[in-house]
């Protein structure tokens, strides 16, 4: 499954570590959120990057002690009409500032990445291949956009307020 | 009228290639019915009986003539001559073709009409009062709230895959004509004891397999707040929606098992922490909108202009008048409603010719205007009165001049077994059979004001629930029956229909129909108690006695 990170297809340094296998030494994790929850100190205690799977139905209130220990935190899609993970991502950026890795897990496609960067996503384990080819040309698809997120794009009820001031200014 | 500007303009043509692309991956096999299903269904397009249907939005019910024009030309272009409105001021065609309909959405784009959101999992077109605007005694007009909130649901990354379909009404006036009680959120604009404007805001309205009426979660909400108030809600919704269940994923089921208190509670804290944040409405932001409205320049014209004394003459005309004609907030003007019940048609129903034909009449004698009610009827809103007998004869050589509107053959339903995938029973030829046993106007006049609300199954397309009487097709050892209620209303008293005894079969519908109506004027204190009083002062018990007593 192809990672799509900063725009481009790139490799993915964390290794998933499944539920009940051993840590390994050291490199890059990324874990599920119950194997956090139950031993904190045995996962983050580690020199390398740690990651966190966190579920869709689990309140993220609970993820929020470890956010600065973490590199990344992956929400998941289990299919892509679940839409929870967009809430999650939402709280995650713009209540609890976390400026890590955010990643969509599960099944992303192509016609969601817009929404999905607006919830403040940056990164995607793209379930096909041609959708994470396509992903630079079909993040340009929108330039209008109606709300406020936290992913600062401007939104259209302000960018008429600037047309606005701009016309009486005279510019 | 609200006029899109460049930047609406630009997003629906967005959305139209965007759409474009996701028709060409299906038809090449790169998207599954499944990965495609969800994104067709957010522009409108089902897949029916026998075709796929095109369901578009006509935010809060306008139409400016040009509008109409384009519809009219949609149905002719890519479709059999004809649309159906809905009771969510949508239209739908029924008989597009996949591969024609981007270019009908890219048609549609260039006058500022778009199928956004119009079935799918995320929040569908915002409705509200048909004649918003220019009702007497309204606190202000509700589409410039209408429209912020088409402006802040339309494609909103985190709420376009809810559990389960969201619908939002909203009225300002004290006689609810958009069914606020029946909707996911309910707006009432009032104004609180300050006198400043804001929202009542009720959740948990719907109908379907579980009806509830929407109660209350806020009886003061500042016109500043609505959107962050509204995004607190969702984001409950979105996150403690159930899932699991396709019959229980509507919000009201939420409401419901947390109950009001507890549900309004998770949302007053979720609202605590991000009221003050990008989403406050600033007042300039409210005019912005405000100002992008556009208002008839009225004339100064008298209350009762000779051309309506004259033609008061004439009982055809006078009959129109009293049943279609109502008052408007400017003197000498009135709001014409043009029934599209004619005896023996499709509820609903408009030709590409008639479409045509009312855009031209709007262009004469209503600003170009034309409004779309939840009843499944359309209105001029802004008719000078002294226009109104060349308008009927107008209205009279389309078609359009039924002067049915409020009685007992206006009737809601929806498309039924003739069109929908879902239906168990036919819809529109029982409706067709009573508009025939009631076709007798001044029967339907001695009558007075009685709703009669059809679906074919237990979705509710058609308010069956909330219809002075309501019929409920379902299938029972493969045969069509219909469950009947009587006393459900939409209005502001909004109630649900009591059960009035036994399903009965397909070709016994308008006997029992009949039979309720004759039980009524027997039962009725004098005429002008109305259906729906005489069943609220006496019960459904007289009802039932009289009508399943020799059944």
């Amino acid at each position: 499954m192809p990672l799509v990170k900063g725009g481009k297809i790139t490799d993915d340094v964390f290794v998933h570590v499944a539920d009940g296998a051993a840590l390994p030494d050291d490199g890059a994790i990324l874990v599920p959120a119950a194997r956090l929850l139950e031993n904190p100190a045995s996962v983050l205690d580690r020199k390398d990057k740690i990651g966190v799977i966190w579920p869709n139905n689990r309140d993220v209130d609970d993820l929020v002690p470890y956010l600065d220990r973490l590199a990344v935190v992956a929400l998941v899609f289990p299919i892509f009409r679940d839409g929870r993970a967009y809430s999650q991502a939402r709280l995650l950026r713009e209540r609890f500032s976390y400026r890590g890795e955010l990643r969509a897990t599960g099944q992303v496609l192509r016609d969601q990445f817009v929404f999905m960067l607006r919830a403040g996503f940056d990164s995607f384990e793209v379930k096909k291949q041609s959708d994470a080819e396509a992903f630079a040309q079909t993040v340009k698809r929108y330039s209008v956009f109606y709300q406020p997120t936290g992913d600062g794009r401007l939104t259209a009820l302000h960018r008429r307020m600037q047309l606005r001031h701009s016309e009486s200014a005279g510019l | 009228m609200y006029a899109y500007d460049e930047i609406d303009r630009t997003l629906v043509n967005e959305r139209v290639a965007e759409f474009r692309d996701q028709v060409k991956r299906r038809l090449s096999g790169e998207l599954t019915e499944d990965e495609f299903k969800m994104l067709r269904l957010q522009n409108g397009v089902y897949l029916q009986l026998h075709a796929y249907m095109f369901r578009v939005a006509i935010p809060y019910g306008t139409l400016s003539s040009q509008q109409l024009r384009r519809l009219a030309h949609v149905a002719r272009r890519y479709d059999r001559g004809y649309g159906h409105f809905t009771t969510r001021q949508n239209i739908q065609f029924n008989w597009i073709k996949l591969a024609e309909l981007p270019d009908a959405l890219a048609d549609l784009a260039d006058v500022g009409i778009h199928a956004m959101q119009t079935s799918g999992n995320n929040t569908r077109n915002v409705t509200s009062d048909q004649w918003a605007g220019v009702a007497p005694g309204e606190i202000e007009d509700p589409r410039i709230w209408a429209e912020i909130l088409r402006q802040y649901t339309t494609l909103h990354p985190e709420f376009s895959f809810l559990p389960r379909k969201f619908k939002f009404a909203i009225t300002a006036s004290a006689n609810d004509r958009a069914a606020i009680k029946i909707h996911d959120i309910g707006l009432r604009l009032h104004k609180n004891a300050e006198g400043e404007t804001g929202f009542e805001v009720l959740v948990g309205g719907g109908l379907g397999r579980t009806p509830f009426l929407a109660k209350t979660i806020r009886p003061f909400v500042h016109g500043s707040d609505l959107l962050s108030y509204v995004e607190a809600i969702m984001r409950v919704y979105n996150q403690y929606g159930r899932r699991d269940n396709i019959y229980k994923a509507r919000i009201k089921i939420l409401v419901h098992e947390l109950g009001i208190e507890k549900f309004a509670h998770e949302v007053e804290e979720e609202w605590q922490q991000m009221r003050e944040g990008a989403l406050k409405l600033d007042d300039d932001v409210v005019e912005d909108i405000r100002s992008r409205f556009f208002y008839p320049a009225y004339e100064k014209l008298p209350h009762m202009p000779d051309e309506l004394r004259k033609a008061a003459h004439d009982p055809q005309f006078e009959a129109w008048r009293k049943n279609s004609v109502s008052p408007h907030k400017v003197q000498g003007y009135a709001i014409a409603t043009i029934s599209l019940k004619p005896v023996g048609g499709p509820p609903g129903d408009a030709t590409a010719e008639q479409m045509d034909a009312l855009a031209d009449l709007a262009d004469k004698y209503s600003f170009g205007e034309i409004r779309v009610g939840h009843e499944q009827n359309l209105a001029l809103p802004h008719v000078a009165k002294r226009d109104l007998p060349a308008l009927w004869k107008a209205l009279d050589k389309a078609g359009l001049a039924t002067p049915n509107v409020n009685l007992v053959s206006d009737i809601i339903a929806c498309p039924g077994l003739d069109y929908c995938s879902l239906a168990n029973a036919r819809s529109i030829p029982i409706a067709q059979e009573l508009t025939r046993r009631f076709a007798n106007l001044d029967t339907a006049n001695l009558i007075g004001r009685l709703h009669i609300n059809i679906s074919g199954c237990i979705n509710a397309c058609g308010h069956h629930h909330v219809g002075h009487i309501g019929i409920l097709g379902v299938e029972k050892n493969g045969e069509e029956v219909y469950q009947i209620t009587i006393g459900g209303r939409a209005d502001e008293n909004a109630a649900l229909g009591a059960l009035i005894g036994p399903a009965v079969p397909y070709a016994e519908v308008a006997d029992v129909v009949e039979d309720i109506v004759e039980a009524y004027l027997a039962l009725r204190e004098r005429p002008e108690e109305l259906f729906i009083d005489t069943v609220k002062r006496l019960g459904v018990e007289p009802f039932r006695e009289r009508v399943y007593a020799t059944r």
